[in-house]
C-alpha cells in the first residue's frame, strides 16, 4: 500500500495503533498480551506472520520481559516498540526508570485501564500516571485518529538527537481501543519518510569498541549528573515535539499542539480534561456557550514534559479552572493533572482557582449531565468573592 | 568430546582486567577470567546486580573488555532475548550474547524470565556463578544455599531447606545442553563453555563457585574448598545433553577410584556450616552415598552395555 491516501476507515483504536506499528515496521517488538491491549500486539503477530512486516517478534513470558528484552534490542542498536495495559504497565515499572536513564528511544503504546483491585479490566488513567516520574515522554490521544498521529509522530520525537528518551503514548481502554471510529492514514511510503532510517547511539553489538551500558555507579560517581542530563532532555523535548507535530501537520493536516485548547480566548470558566473525555466536554462547552456562559476547555496532550508555562499563559485570563482527572492521588489534594495544573498557575497574577475533580475510576461512565455539574460549580465559584474550597469532587460517584 | 585444554593451551589473550573489586580469594574471579577467555572477544554480557556488578567496575571504570548490558535483577535472560532480536535484524547472528548472573538472579528473582527464553528456545547461554547466597548484599539465604549453612537470615540453625537443583529445572526444559562446573576446576569449565557455544539453543552452565567471606574461610583456600566440594562427591560435575546425565572430568574420575573424601572435610572447611552436629553430617554423608552409588549403579550398567 503506498501512494496518496485520503479514505476514512472505520477501525477500533487497537487497529489504529497497530496501522501504524506496520507502517513504522520497527525492528524488534516484545510484548505479553493484557487486555484492552491484546489487540494490538495479536494484530501485529498477524503482520509479522503475513510477511506485512519484517520486524522480529518476540512472545516474551511477561511484561517485565516484554520491557526487559526491549531494553537489550534497544541498547543493541534496534528500533523497538512494545504495547501494555494496566497491571503490564505496573509490572514493566522498574525497566520504565531503566529505558529512560539509558536513554533508549523505545515507543510504547500504553492502552489505559484501571489498575487492580479490586481487578477492573475497564478505563482509566492510574496505570500511566503512575509512570509519570519514570523519565519517559507521555502524549496522550483522544480519539483513534490520535492514537495513530501520535504513535508514528512518538518515533520521531524519541530517537530526535536532542531528546533520546524512550515515549509512551496513551488511548483509553475500551472507549477507543474497542470501539469503532474514523481513520484516515498516511501511505507507507509517507510514514517511513517522515520517521526515516534509525541511528543508534553507542550500540552494544561492536564488539571492536565495547562499551558497558548502566554499570554500578559508585558512592562518588556521576548519578546526580546523569539524571540532571535526563531532566534536559525532557526540558528539550518540549520544542521538539512541537517541531514534530509542526511537521507532520504539513503533512498530513492534522496539526497538534502540547494540548488543545477549545472556546478558550474569552472563557471565565475552563475545564482541563484528558483523552476521549474531551468529546463530550466540547459538547458540554458548546451547550453552556449556546445559553452565554463563557465556558471553554483544553485538552491535555503531552503530561511529560509538562508544558507549564504555555498553560500558565493559556489559562491567564480565566477565573476559575476544573480539572478533570481520571486517576486519583491517594492522600494527594487532587489528581495528577490538577497538581501540575495548579503548580503551573501559582505565579499567575492574578491567581486562577483550580479546582480538583476525579471521574471515570474503572470505567465509571461520565454523561455530559455529570461535566455540566464541573462546569456549574466553576460557575459558581467565579460569582463568588472568596475562593472556593479545593477539596476533591467525585464525578457520577454512587454515594454523592 | 575435542581434546582438553591445558594451561599451555589456554589463549593468552586476557578480557578482565586485574586490580579489580573482587574479595580476595574472589571464586567468581577465576570463574570469569578463565570464562571470558573461552567467550572470546565476539561476545555481549547481559549481568544483573550482584557480585559481578561490583566486580566489573565502578563507573566510569571498567574491568572488562566486552561489551556489557547492565539490567534489573529479574532480567537477564528476557534482555538477553531483546540483544538477540537486535543482532539477527543487524545480521550479526555470529555475536554470542551470553547472560551471566548470581545465584539469586538465576534461582529465585531471575528464574521467570530464565524459564521463558529456555521455552522460547533462545539461542544464547546463561551462566550462573553460584556462590549459594546472596553475598553481596551481605551473606543472605537463596534458594541454592546448602541446607544447614548459617547466613545472616538463618542465623539460629543454619538452612532448614534443600538446596534447589537449578541443573535439574534447567534440562527440564529439554534445552541441548546443562553442564555444572566449578571454579575450582577453570579448564574444566572453559571446554564446557566451548562446548556449548558449539551448540544452539538455549545453554546453561552452572558453576560452583568458593565465597571467602559468604562462606567462612581464608581467601587462600578457595581451590581447596571448591576442590573439596567435589572430592567428597558433595558437588557433582557432569553434562546433560538429550536428557541423559554424564559425569565429567574430576567428578568422572571418582566413579573409576570409587574413593570419595569424607563430606565432613568439606563441611567442616567453613564456618557457614558450624552449627551442623555429627550426628547431621553423618546424614548428609547418607545422602551423598546414596547419590553415587546411582552413579556407581549407572557406571556398572553402562561398562555391562
Amino acid at each position: 500500500m503506498s501512494g496518496q491516501n485520503t479514505e476514512t476507515l472505520a477501525v477500533t483504536g487497537n487497529e489504529a495503533a497497530a496501522e501504524a506499528m506496520r507502517q513504522i515496521d520497527p525492528d524488534v517488538v516484545c510484548a505479553y498480551p493484557i487486555t484492552p491491549q491484546t489487540e494490538v500486539v495479536q494484530l501485529y503477530a498477524q503482520m509479522v506472520a503475513d510477511g506485512k512486516v519484517s520486524s522480529e517478534f518476540v512472545t516474551v513470558e511477561s511484561e517485565h520481559s516484554a520491557m526487559s528484552a526491549v531494553i537489550g534490542a534497544a541498547a543493541g542498536g534496534a528500533r523497538t516498540m512494545t504495547a501494555t495495559s494496566s497491571q503490564g504497565f505496573a509490572l514493566m515499572w522498574e525497566l520504565l526508570f531503566v529505558a529512560s536513564s539509558y536513554r533508549l528511544p523505545i515507543v510504547m503504546t500504553t492502552v489505559n485501564r484501571a489498575l487492580s483491585g479490586p481487578i477492573n479490566i475497564h478505563c482509566d488513567h492510574s496505570d500511566s500516571m503512575g509512570g509519570r516520574d519514570s523519565g519517559w515522554i507521555q502524549l496522550y490521544g483522544e480519539n483513534h485518529q490520535q492514537a495513530y498521529d501520535n504513535c508514528i509522530q512518538a518515533v520521531r520525537i524519541a530517537e530526535h538527537l536532542e531528546v533520546r528518551l524512550p515515549v509512551m503514548h496513551m488511548y483509553d481502554g475500551y472507549v477507543i481501543s474497542g470501539a469503532i471510529g474514523p481513520l484516515v492514514m498516511l501511505s507507507d511510503d509517507q510514514v517511513q519518510d517522515f520517521i526515516g532510517p534509525f541511528t543508534a547511539v553507542n550500540p552494544l553489538l561492536d564488539p571492536k569498541r565495547p562499551v558497558t551500558v548502566g554499570p554500578f555507579d559508585g558512592l562518588h560517581g556521576w548519578y546526580f549528573e546523569h539524571k540532571v542530563a535526563q531532566n534536559r532532555a525532557m526540558d528539550r523535548a518540549l520544542k521538539v515535539i512541537q517541531d514534530v507535530a509542526d511537521e507532520y501537520g504539513e503533512l498530513s493536516g492534522r496539526h497538534y499542539g502540547l494540548f488543545e485548547p477549545y472556546r478558550l480566548d474569552d472563557a471565565e470558566i475552563a475545564i482541563v480534561v484528558v483523552g476521549s473525555t474531551a468529546g463530550t466536554t466540547r459538547l458540554v462547552v458548546d451547550k453552556l456557550r449556546a445559553k452565554g456562559v463563557k465556558a471553554g476547555m483544553i485538552r491535555m496532550r503531552v503530561f511529560r514534559p509538562f508544558p507549564h508555562a504555555a498553560y500558565a499563559s493559556a489559562l491567564e485570563h480565566v477565573k476559575v479552572v476544573g480539572v478533570l482527572d481520571r486517576a486519583d492521588s491517594f492522600g494527594a489534594q487532587g489528581g495528577p493533572l490538577f497538581l501540575e495544573i495548579r503548580a503551573a498557575l501559582y505565579d499567575n497574577d492574578p491567581r486562577p482557582q483550580v479546582l480538583p475533580f476525579i471521574y471515570g475510576l474503572g470505567g465509571r461512565d461520565i454523561f455530559p449531565d455529570n461535566i455540566e455539574q464541573a462546569f456549574a460549580v466553576l460557575e459558581k465559584a467565579a460569582q463568588e468573592k472568596g475562593r472556593t474550597s479545593t477539596g476533591r469532587r467525585y464525578l457520577n460517584l454512587r454515594e454523592d | 568430546m575435542s581434546a582438553k585444554t591445558t594451561i599451555l593451551t589456554l589463549p593468552r589473550e586476557e578480557l578482565v582486567y586485574p586490580g579489580n573489586r573482587a574479595c580476595a580469594g574472589c571464586g567468581l574471579s577465576i570463574a570469569y577470567r578463565i570464562g571470558l577467555k573461552a567467550l572470546g572477544p565476539d561476545t555481549i554480557l547481559v549481568v544483573p546486580p550482584s557480585c559481578l556488578t561490583v566486580l566489573q567496575g565502578l563507573f566510569p571504570v571498567a574491568s572488562t573488555k566486552l561489551p556489557c548490558l547492565n539490567v534489573t535483577f529479574a532480567s537477564t535472560a528476557a534482555a538477553a532475548t531483546g540483544l538477540l532480536g537486535a543482532l539477527k535484524m543487524r545480521g550479526r547472528q555470529h555475536t554470542k550474547v551470553v547472560g551471566w548472573a548470581g545465584d539469586g538472579g538465576t534461582a529465585d528473582i531471575g528464574i521467570q524470565a530464565l524459564s521463558g527464553a529456555a521455552e522460547r528456545e533462545e539461542d544464547f547461554l546463561f551462566m550462573c556463578y553460584d556462590n549459594e547466597g546472596y553475598m553481596n548484599t551481605g551473606v543472605q539465604r537463596s534458594g541454592t544455599t546448602p541446607q544447614g549453612a548459617v547466613t545472616t537470615n538463618t542465623p539460629f540453625k543454619g538452612k532448614q531447606q534443600k538446596k534447589k537443583d537449578v541443573p535439574a529445572i534447567m534440562a527440564a526444559h529439554g534445552i541441548d545442553y546443562v553442564a555444572t562446573a566449578s571454579a575450582a576446576y577453570p579448564l574444566d569449565l572453559y571446554d564446557k563453555i566451548r562446548k556449548a557455544l558449539s551448540l544452539s539453543g538455549t545453554k546453561y552452565i552452572h558453576i560452583h563457585t568458593p565465597c571467602p567471606p559468604g562462606w567462612g574461610f581464608e581467601p587462600r583456600y578457595s581451590i581447596k574448598v571448591g576442590r573439596l566440594a567435589v572430592e567428597t562427591g558433595y558437588f557433582d560435575l557432569y553434562e546433560i545433553e538429550q536428557g541423559m546425565l554424564r559425569l565429567t572430568g574430576a567428578s568422572e574420575k571418582l566413579v573409576e577410584k570409587r574413593e570419595l573424601v569424607p563430606v565432613g572435610d568439606y563441611l567442616r572447611s567453613q564456618s557457614r556450616f558450624r552449627l551442623l552436629s555429627d550426628e547431621q553430617i553423618a546424614e548428609i554423608q547418607a545422602q551423598v552415598d546414596t547419590k553415587w552409588s546411582g552413579y556407581y549403579r549407572a557406571a556398572g550398567q553402562a561398562a555391562a552395555e
